[in-house]
């Protein structure tokens, strides 16, 4: 089927990107969505120019969709970017990394079938342990970017998702209920390099803000 | 040994509605196989305890176009639990007719009585633009639409229109034990 795919950047887009292409659908376009609202129950709050630089190292077509970010308004922007994929590149499915929220999967499944278009979910309900050795056994080279849970601080900005990283947020999750790979919105990531990309990226500046257990890191990679 | 019947069309769904299900039951040491709906034979059917048939994605019917794959059902005897599409599959082999009803998301539901560990208000996921009214089944929980939870009247048959996979994974367990 052709696909498009909701696009973050983060892991969980990245690697839906990859299982669709590993399932043999052929990927149309890509879709991210820049929201004002960093609160978002929707979206992440990705860096466009680092999107646009993954996009472009896996030759894909990119929508770009901005919203302000309001409940359930930000879905009217949703679906018109879904629409455009679908009118635009030919879209006939939507894929998405959802993994636990049933808010997020089911307002998209919820546009898909107005519109017509098949909707994958492909890490739906996965163990968070096992998606972040699927990562790692596939190659993925992954940063953290955000923290925003107690005790997470400023040393985890920059970490590796490796078998180290996972150890840690296992014994994180057993002594304070931290989602292994973030799915509460403990942390945000970034990938550096796939078996999608045609070469790695590296972080050319970064810039870090915040405080106490909320802390972010702007990158810009090359 | 449980069989995990497959109903997805499209390979890369059966990550979403059937794998969950493997998980729970691996999760939980119970043996399970998991074959697609056309490929169901006699030896396995002799060869396992319980059955569960999967859901699948809100657009993929062909399950319901080909429910003569399904016709070893009337003469099953072993427990089954069919999920969503699983569930239509239940009602249409017997008798029973697909009529539109759509929920996309968490509602609730209320149970009249027991069933396989669930009662009273019930929180549960849903995804269908179907369901069905079949009356060889009672109905043990219904929504504001349609009902959500039947039990053959006879034999060992369980139909959930919702997801147990995501919201009420204890209920496929409380399946495996009966």
């Amino acid at each position: 089927m052709k696909c498009a795919v909701l696009f973050s950047g983060g892991k969980d887009s990245v690697y839906a990107t990859y299982l669709t292409k590993k399932f043999q659908h052929k990927i149309c376009c890509l879709i991210t969505i820049i929201s004002e609202n960093p609160s978002s129950f929707m979206f992440h709050t990705p860096s466009i120019s680092q999107v646009k630089k993954q996009v472009e190292i896996m030759n894909y077509q990119l929508i770009i969709q901005n919203t302000k970010g309001e409940k359930e308004k930000e879905l009217i922007d949703l679906k018109k970017a879904i629409n455009n994929a679908k009118n635009i590149y030919g879209a006939e499915a939507v894929v998405t990394g959802a993994v636990e929220s049933a808010y997020q999967a089911s307002r998209v499944q919820s546009i898909c079938n107005k519109l017509c278009l098949e909707c994958f979910n492909p890490l739906w309900q996965k163990d968070q342990v096992e998606l972040l050795y699927d990562l790692i056994k596939n190659n993925f080279e992954i940063i953290i970017t955000g923290v925003f849970a107690y005790p997470l601080n400023e040393s985890w900005l920059g970490k590796k998702i490796n078998s180290e990283f996972v150890k840690r947020v296992i014994k994180l999750n057993e002594e304070y209920q931290i989602n292994p790979a973030g799915e509460g919105g403990e942390f945000e990531s970034f990938v550096l390099n796939c078996p999608l990309f045609k070469h790695k990226l590296n972080v050319i500046n970064k810039k870090i803000s915040g405080k106490n257990h909320s802390w972010k890191m702007d990158v810009e990679v090359t | 040994m449980i069989l995990i019947i497959k109903l997805c069309k499209q390979k890369m769904h059966n990550l979403e509605f059937v794998k969950p299900i493997r998980d729970i039951l691996k999760k939980n040491y119970i043996k399970y196989i998991t074959i697609f709906y056309k490929e169901v034979n006699k030896k396995i059917l002799l060869d396992v305890d319980k059955v569960i048939i999967s859901g699948t994605s809100l657009f993929d019917n062909d399950f319901a176009k080909n429910s003569s794959y399904f016709h070893w059902i009337k003469k099953f005897k072993k427990p089954i639990l069919g999920i969503c599409g699983g569930f239509q599959i239940l009602g249409l082999i017997y008798n029973g007719n697909r009529i539109k009803s759509k929920k996309i998301g968490l509602s609730k539901i209320k149970f009249y009585k027991e069933f396989l560990g669930l009662e009273g208000e019930i929180e549960v996921y849903e995804l269908h633009n179907y369901s069905i009214h079949s009356n060889d089944y009672e109905i043990y929980a219904i929504s504001d639409k349609c009902p959500e939870a039947i039990k053959h009247k006879n034999l060992p048959f369980y139909g959930v229109l919702f997801h147990p996979e995501v919201r009420n994974k204890d209920m496929i367990i409380n399946f495996t034990n009966l």
